[in-house]
């Protein structure tokens, strides 16, 4: 395997690959959205704790100090940049890198498609994501709380449940780490008792997160509050992830310090704050909603394949 | 024996869980997007054999077992414990039942086994793929039908008892595959 110079996908699955870019261009036009391609090298990179960003180094030529730089994660900060600057609709298809992510759903870099619609919110733009999935022959998009189907297949209320009946399903699927963090144990659950039954029959939409799991995400003042995010599911698959944008500056900036916190906490490199982007968010982002599809994900949905292998010209152990 | 992390978990690896000595099957990396990533993984316990799922959090670590495979040559068994020996060494092990389980019933003597040692005692031992068994009994068989399909219980030599076409006479000498106690022709 590791001598093969020959691509992992066939030829096949490349012209699909190539058709599905088109595909995408082609709706993103008709809907008026714009084009656009922001810089892989970063100064700042994500926050997110359980992110990890490759790093690398720019030498000015001349000067005695390299300077620091990172390979994007996804083009989030500055594509909002540009629509704080007043851009309108925008997309961008884009190689996205994340470090330490291999396996059969995972290559450390990825094509992202992302697209955010100023005036949106998370529902409108889960009605637009539908109508893309429509013109790749897909069927009509179920959508549901994660609530709903968290109760469906556990019987648990994952906003009020205690700790102790999380711990306690988790414990009883297998999990070995004794964890008193929320997020981690919803996540445990969610991708293991109830993502692989999601969008066999026909897609599904999973929206209003527990507040644990707002990432870039408004929070809805409802009783309980919950995160304005969206995930997409096709064939027990997680494929898009999306937010009803949080624009509030300070807000956003609270939330990159409790990101550095967490870091600090795990024995994670602590980020620069993107304080551009945080200048940007006080100049003002119009309210918007932002998807990101894994586009490798997509095709794999579309064929039927079970690893991204089936769907990589040249995965990283081949690159 | 070392502390191995998720990211070094590999099929054959073999590591301490719950007390017990177990060979990795699988490990499945599992990520949501925005969220913790956890690895997936298949494990054999070798004592029992019972293979089981458990997940871990990427980069929780487990403590590596002191498990080695030898090929041993079967002795003889003294009503309580089964002797063997190592062809390179010469270093004899002996084996309880536990160890032996149904292993006992495919040898009678000279064969090369697998002996599975854990912290330097026997754990397992696994009985060649194939072995050559008499039968020491079995009903009258019926001459010349060597077409028809049927089948009868005959006991052999070492008093494990297996299904064998009726053709098949007592005293002969048949050839078993171990894995599956079926038999697989005269010899």
């Amino acid at each position: 395997m590791a001598n093969k110079w020959q691509p992992a996908a066939s030829f096949e699955m490349l012209i699909t690959r190539a058709r599905l870019l088109e595909q995408l261009r082609e709706f993103m036009a008709v809907h008026g959205v714009l084009e656009v391609e922001t810089p892989m090298l970063v100064n700042a990179t994500v926050s997110d704790p359980h992110i990890e960003s490759f790093e690398t180094a720019f030498q000015y030529p001349g000067r005695r100090n390299k300077r620091k730089l990172f390979l994007h994660t996804s083009p989030e900060y500055a594509m909002k940049k540009l629509l704080a600057s007043g851009s309108g609709p925008i997309y961008q298809i884009c190689r996205v890198f994340r470090d330490n992510e291999i396996g059969k759903y995972h290559n450390p870099e990825f094509t992202m498609l992302e697209w955010y619609r100023p005036g949106y919110d998370h529902h409108q733009l889960m009605g637009e994501l539908d109508k893309l999935l429509l013109e790749l022959n897909f069927k009509p998009a179920q959508k549901k709380t994660y609530a709903e189907v968290f109760k469906e297949r556990t019987d648990i209320n994952p906003h009020t449940a205690e700790l102790t009946e999380l711990q306690k399903k988790a414990a009883d699927n297998g999990f070995t780490a004794q964890v008193d963090e929320r997020s981690i144990l919803l996540d445990f659950i969610f991708s293991h008792c109830i993502s692989d039954n999601l969008g066999h029959e026909c897609p599904v939409m999973i929206y209003d997160f527990p507040v644990s799991q707002s990432a870039l995400s408004r929070i809805k003042d409802t009783d309980p509050p919950v995160a304005e995010r969206f995930e997409l599911f096709i064939n027990g698959l997680e494929i898009a992830n999306g937010f009803h944008e949080l624009c509030d500056a300070s807000e956003q900036k609270n939330r990159f310090v409790q990101d550095n916190l967490k870091r600090k906490k795990s024995g994670k490199p602590e980020i620069l704050i993107d304080e551009k982007f945080i200048e940007a968010l006080k100049h003002g982002l119009p309210p918007c909603a932002g998807v990101a599809v894994g586009t490798d994900r997509l095709l794999m949905a579309m064929n039927h394949c079970t690893d991204i292998h089936e769907v990589i010209a040249f995965p990283v152990d081949q690159a | 024996m070392g502390i191995f992390s998720t990211n070094v978990f590999k099929a054959g690896l073999k590591v301490m869980l719950d007390n017990d000595p177990c060979a990795i099957l699988s490990n499945e990396y599992v990520k949501p997007g925005k969220g913790q990533a956890f690895n997936r993984v298949k494990l054999r316990n070798l004592k029992t054999g019972r293979v089981i799922e458990r997940t871990f959090k990427s980069g929780d670590t487990l403590e590596g077992a002191d498990v080695v495979d030898l090929e041993v040559q079967y002795l003889y068994n003294d009503g309580e414990l089964w002797y063997f020996m190592n062809q390179e060494s010469y270093e004899q092990y002996m084996a309880g039942e536990k160890a032996m389980a149904d292993t006992a019933l495919w040898i009678k003597g000279e064969e090369l086994c697998t002996m599975t040692l854990w912290n330097g005692a026997p754990l397992t031992v696994s009985p060649p793929n194939f072995v050559v068994l008499e039968i020491a009994d079995t009903d009258p068989g019926i001459r010349g039908d060597t077409a028809t399909g049927g089948s009868k219980p005959a006991t052999l030599e070492t008093g494990a008892v297996v299904k064998v076409p009726l053709f098949v006479e007592k005293g002969e000498k048949i050839r078993i595959d171990t894995r599956t106690g079926e038999y697989m022709s005269r010899a």
